[in-house]
C-alpha cells in the first residue's frame, strides 16, 4: 500500500465520526479563527470536509490539508455549539496524529515533547539558567511585562511577565502537608503554575492549606501531555503520561489517601479527565485502571473549593480599601470541556475588594490555544484583540480567568495595547482574602 | 479550467489574497447544508467592497464561467452548490457593513453579507425590531435570506423576509448596477425588481445592497405549552386561536417522535406520551398580551389539551423554547445524516399531513420526527438516516418524493422556506404549470443569456 493510501485508510477509521457532520455551518458563528479570516477552510465544517476528502482520496495534497488543520486553536467552541454533536476535537487530534505518523514530527517539537517536557528537572534547569540573565536580554514593555529580543525567532515579540527564579517543585521538593479536615488532594500544578506563574501555584497551596486540606505534590510530575497531543505527537503524549502515571501510582496506589487530584489549569483538568481516557487503549491494563481513577478524581481547583469545600457559604468580609472592578474570561477548556463557569465567579465574589462585571463574549477564546500562538502568532494576536476590546469595554481594572495559558495571552494582548489592566487567576483573587 | 489571464484580471480587482485557487480551498466551497453531491468550483472569489462585485461578474461572464454566489453556505436546497466544476463561487461574507439604521424612518441599509443575528442584535440595540428569524440566523447572511426568502418561527404574525425588503441594489450579468425600491414606505417607481430578486436563488443577479424595513418591538410577551393526546386536537386548537382573532407570534408543534428524541437527548422532562405539543407565544402591548393569553388558554382547554403550562417568567419561557430549539439538534444527533424537509400545507390540513407522514414513515421503515411552524402549516418532517447506506437512502429518497406528492395533493407547496435549488427543481412543474416553467425560463434567458447564473437551480435552464 502506498504511504498516502495508508494515511487514507488510517483516516477512514474516523469515517463514522466524520459522517455526523451535516454541513450546517453553525460553527461559523463561534470559531475564533474564522471570525478573523472568514475562510471556510479555517472553520470546522471546512476542515472536516477536507479530512473526509483525504480519507476518501478526493484530495491528495497532504501538505495543504495539514496546513489547514493546524490553523485551529482546539478551543472546542465549535463542538460545544454543534447541533449534530460531532466529536470534532477527537477527529482533529486523531487526524493530526495520522498526519504526523505519515510524515514524521518536526524535530524541534520532538525535542520539546519527548525530552524537555518528560523531564521536569531538565525543563526547570533550563529556566533557572535563563532567569538570572533575563535582565540582560529582556526589554521592558510596560509596567509589568517585557519582551525578549534575542528570542524573537522562537517566541516573537511577545510581552511576557518575568521568569521566576525557582519552580514550585524545586522550592518544595516532594511536598506533603497533612490534612486537618479529612480531605487530601494531589496537587497537579501543571507546567505553567509550576514554572512560570509560580505565584498562582503558591496561591493555590495557600488556599488549600488555609482550609486544612492535606496536600501531596510529587516533584516528579511532568507535563499533562496536551501540547504533544495537539501537535499530533502520540508517542510523546504516551511517554509523558506514562511518567505521570508512574508518579501517580506511587501516591494513589501506595496509600497517600488521595481524595481528589486538583489542578489550577483548565487545560490540565480537561487533559487528565478527557484525553487520558480517550487514549487509554494506548496503555497497559494496570495503567488503564489508574487512568479511570484519575479521570474520576481530577477536579479544577475552583470547582473543588465551591462544590466540595463550599467556601462560598462562609460569610463575606467587608471591603478593606478601594474596590476594583474585575471581569472574568472563561477559559475554553474550563468552560467548554469541563463545564465550569459559575464556580470561579463565586470565588471572585468572595473577595469584597473586587466587583465582578461581565464582559461581552466572556467565553469566546482568547486566541492562545497553547502552541497555536507559537506557530500562528499573527492570527493569535488578532483573535486576542477582540478579547482585549471586550475586556477594556467593561472599564475593569483587572481581568481574571481559570487558566494560566489564557493569562499569558491576556497579558500579552493587554500590554501590547498599553492597557492598565491586571491579569489574575481566580484563585489568586480568592487567596488575597485569606491571612498569609 | 480558468485561464491564467482571467486569474490575473480577477486578482487585479480584489487582490491575490482574495482569489482562492488551491485545491484545498476550492473543495471547501463545494457543498452547502443540503444533502447533495458536492461540486468543486474552479475558483473562489472574495470581494471586500461591493463595487468589486460588478467587475467580477463581468469578467467571469465574459469568460463563460458559471457563477454561484455564496453567503455562509447554510442553504438547505443546494442553492450554493456550484452548477459545474467550471464555476466561480463569489463570497459575500466579507461585505458585512451595516450602512445605516434609521430609527425615524424605520429602515436599515445593509451590505449583502451581514449576518442575520448580528443585524437583529444591532437593530435591537437601537430599540427596533427585525423579525425574520430563520433557524440558521446565527450564521446566515441577509442577502442569502433574501435570495431564499427565508422564514422562521415568527412567520405567522410578522411575515417572512420578503415582507421586509423595501429596496435593493444588484449587479446584472454584464456587471451593470440595478437599483429598485426606496427608503420610503410607498414606491411605485418602475418594476418591482426587488420582488423578482426575492427567492431568485442567485439566478437573476448579485445583490450588493438592501434596504430593509424595521418595526417597533413588542413591549410584552407570554409563552405557554399545551399537550395533546391527538394531533387533530392540536390542529383544532391552532384553527380555533385564529378564529378567535388571536395571531400568536410563534405557534410551534412537536410531534410525539420529536418529543421523544428531544427528551432522550436533553432530559428536560418533556411529555413523551403526548401525541403532540404546541408551543405558543403571544406578544404586543401588555394589556393585549394578557387578554390574548387568556383567550389562548381558554381555546386550549376547549380543544382538549391534556396539560397546559404557562411560563411565569423569562427563565420559564426560555425553558419552554429550549424544547423547540433543541428539536433539530436532538434529531440530528440520532443518526449521521439528517434530511430536513419543509413541505408546507394550509393550516387546516396539518392533521391530514401528519397522518400521511406517519404512514410514509411506516411504509418506508424510516426514522422520522416532525416539528415545525403549526401556525403557518410549515412542517419539518425530518428523516434520520445514513447516506452511506445506499439501500436505506434509496428508501429515504422515495419517501421524500411521496411527501411532496402528499403536500401537493393537500393544496400545499414544495417548500415553505428552504428554497427549491436543485433538490426540488424536478417537482416545480407538478406544483405550478408548464406555462410557469416556460415563463420562468424566458425571463431567465433575458436576465442571463448564457445560462451562467446558478443555471441548474429552481426551474433549470436548457442550454441548447
Amino acid at each position: 500500500m502506498s504511504d498516502i493510501s495508508r494515511l487514507a485508510s488510517t483516516l477512514m477509521k474516523l469515517d463514522d465520526r466524520l459522517a455526523d457532520c451535516m454541513r450546517c455551518g453553525l460553527c461559523q458563528a463561534v470559531c475564533p479563527v474564522f471570525g478573523v479570516t472568514r475562510k471556510e477552510a479555517d472553520v470546522s465544517r471546512g476542515k472536516l470536509a477536507l479530512v473526509d476528502n483525504l480519507a476518501h482520496k478526493i484530495i491528495l495534497d497532504v501538505d495543504a490539508v495539514e496546513e489547514k488543520l493546524n490553523r485551529c486553536l482546539l478551543c472546542g467552541s465549535c463542538q460545544a455549539n454543534c447541533p449534530s454533536g460531532v466529536s470534532i476535537l477527537k477527529i482533529f487530534m486523531e487526524a493530526r496524529q495520522a498526519l504526523v505518523e505519515y510524515r514524521g514530527l518536526n524535530p524541534i517539537k520532538k525535542l520539546v515533547f519527548r525530552e524537555l517536557l518528560t523531564r521536569p528537572s531538565l525543563f526547570s534547569a533550563m529556566l533557572r539558567m535563563g532567569a538570572p540573565f533575563q535582565g540582560a536580554v529582556m526589554k521592558k514593555r510596560s509596567a509589568k511585562t517585557y519582551d525578549l529580543p534575542l528570542f524573537h525567532k522562537l517566541i516573537g515579540d511577545r510581552h511576557i511577565a518575568k521568569l521566576p527564579m525557582r519552580s514550585l517543585h524545586a522550592k518544595y521538593g516532594d511536598l506533603k502537608v497533612p490534612s486537618k479536615n479529612g480531605i487530601t488532594v494531589l496537587f497537579f500544578a501543571g507546567c505553567m503554575a509550576d514554572k512560570y506563574y509560580t505565584s498562582l501555584g503558591e496561591a493555590s497551596l495557600k488556599v488549600l492549606k488555609h482550609h486544612g486540606v492535606g496536600i501531596v505534590m510529587p516533584s516528579k510530575l511532568t507535563c499533562c501531555g496536551i501540547p504533544a497531543l495537539a501537535s499530533g505527537d502520540r508517542p510523546g503524549f504516551v511517554m509523558q503520561t506514562k511518567k505521570n502515571l508512574e508518579v501517580l501510582a506511587q501516591s494513589m496506589v501506595m496509600g497517600d489517601g488521595i481524595d481528589y487530584i486538583v489542578t489550577p489549569c483548565g487545560s490540565c483538568t480537561a487533559t487528565l479527565k478527557e484525553w487520558w481516557t480517550h487514549f487509554a487503549p494506548e496503555f497497559t491494563p494496570a495503567e488503564q485502571r489508574l487512568i479511570a481513577t484519575v479521570a474520576e478524581k481530577t477536579m479544577d481547583i475552583n470547582a473543588f473549593l465551591i462544590d466540595v469545600l463550599h467556601v462560598d457559604e462562609k460569610p463575606k468580609a467587608a471591603p478593606s480599601g478601594k474596590v476594583t472592578k474585575v471581569t472574568f474570561h472563561d477559559s475554553c477548556h474550563l468552560k467548554k470541556s469541563c463545564g465550569i463557569s459559575a464556580q470561579p465567579r463565586k470565588l471572585i465574589g468572595m473577595n469584597p475588594n473586587y466587583e465582578l462585571v461581565e464582559m461581552a463574549e466572556a467565553d469566546r477564546c482568547c486566541g492562545c490555544g497553547g502552541s497555536f500562538t507559537l506557530f500562528h502568532y499573527d492570527l493569535s494576536k488578532e483573535i486576542g484583540q477582540r478579547k482585549r476590546n471586550n475586556i477594556v469595554a467593561t472599564g475593569a481594572g483587572a481581568v481574571s480567568t481559570g487558566c494560566p495559558a489564557c493569562m499569558l495571552q491576556l497579558t500579552d494582548t493587554l500590554s501590547r495595547n498599553m492597557d492598565d489592566v491586571k491579569v489574575k487567576h481566580s484563585i489568586e483573587i480568592y487567596a488575597e482574602t485569606l491571612p498569609d | 479550467m480558468v485561464s491564467p489571464n482571467l486569474i490575473k484580471a480577477l486578482e487585479a480587482v480584489i487582490g491575490a489574497e482574495n482569489v482562492f485557487t488551491s485545491e484545498a480551498d476550492r473543495q471547501c466551497y463545494s457543498y452547502d447544508s443540503a444533502v447533495l453531491k458536492p461540486t468543486i468550483p474552479a475558483v473562489v472569489l472574495r470581494p471586500t467592497r461591493t463595487e468589486q462585485l460588478g467587475e467580477l461578474i463581468r469578467l467571469c461572464y465574459d469568460a463563460g464561467l458559471a457563477i454561484t454566489v455564496r453567503g455562509s453556505g447554510s442553504n438547505l436546497s443546494g442553492g450554493t452548490v456550484p452548477d459545474t466544476s467550471d464555476s466561480a463561487v463569489i463570497l459575500t461574507n466579507s461585505l458585512q457593513k451595516i450602512l445605516e439604521i434609521n430609527t425615524s424612518d424605520l429602515y436599515a441599509v445593509v451590505e449583502p453579507g451581514v449576518i442575520t443575528a448580528q443585524f437583529a442584535a444591532a437593530v435591537q440595540a437601537k430599540g427596533l425590531f427585525y423579525p425574520p428569524d430563520p433557524g440558521s440566523m446565527s450564521v446566515s447572511t441577509l442577502a442569502g435570506n433574501i435570495c431564499e426568502n427565508a422564514g422562521g418561527l415568527r412567520g405567522l404574525k410578522y411575515g417572512v423576509t420578503k415582507d421586509y425588503v423595501m429596496g435593493l441594489e444588484f449587479y446584472d450579468y454584464e456587471g451593470n448596477l440595478v437599483k429598485t425600491g426606496s427608503r420610503t414606505v410607498k414606491c411605485v417607481t418602475g418594476f418591482n425588481l426587488a420582488g423578482l430578486m426575492v427567492a431568485s436563488e442567485g439566478t437573476m443577479g448579485v445583490i450588493s445592497k438592501a434596504i430593509l424595513k424595521l418595526v417597533p418591538p413588542p413591549r410584552a410577551s407570554k409563552a405557554m405549552t399545551a399537550e395533546f393526546a391527538d394531533v387533530q386536537d392540536a390542529a383544532d386548537a391552532v384553527a380555533a386561536m385564529i378564529a378567535a382573532h388571536v395571531v400568536p407570534c410563534t405557534l410551534e408543534l412537536l410531534d410525539n417522535a420529536s418529543l421523544k428524541y428531544v427528551e432522550a437527548d436533553q432530559k428536560i422532562g418533556l411529555p413523551t406520551d403526548a401525541a403532540a405539543m404546541l408551543l405558543i407565544e403571544v406578544d404586543g402591548h401588555p394589556g393585549q398580551v394578557a387578554d390574548e393569553a387568556a383567550i389562548v388558554e381558554d381555546v386550549l382547554k376547549k380543544c382538549k389539551a391534556t396539560a397546559i403550562h404557562v411560563a411565569k417568567d423569562d427563565a420559564e419561557k426560555n425553558k419552554i423554547w429550549a424544547a423547540r430549539r433543541n428539536a433539530l439538534p436532538a434529531l440530528a444527533r440520532a443518526r449521521p445524516t439528517c434530511v430536513l424537509e419543509d413541505a408546507t400545507v394550509p393550516r387546516s390540513q396539518i392533521p391530514a399531513m401528519m397522518k400521511k407522514l406517519n404512514e410514509i414513515k411506516a411504509k418506508y421503515d424510516l426514522q422520522m420526527g416532525t416539528f415545525g411552524h403549526a401556525g403557518d402549516g410549515n412542517l419539518h418532517p425530518t428523516i434520520l438516516t445514513d447516506k452511506r447506506d445506499k439501500e436505506e437512502f434509496a428508501r429515504v429518497e422515495a419517501a421524500v418524493d411521496e411527501i411532496f406528492d402528499v403536500a401537493l395533493s393537500l393544496g400545499g407547496t414544495l417548500s415553505g422556506e428552504h428554497g427549491i435549488g436543485t433538490a426540488k427543481s424536478k417537482w416545480m412543474e407538478k406544483e405550478t404549470s408548464k406555462g410557469t416553467i416556460l415563463f420562468s425560463e424566458r425571463m431567465r434567458r433575458a436576465c442571463d443569456p448564457k445560462g451562467l447564473l446558478n443555471a441548474r437551480k429552481i426551474t433549470g435552464y436548457s442550454h441548447e
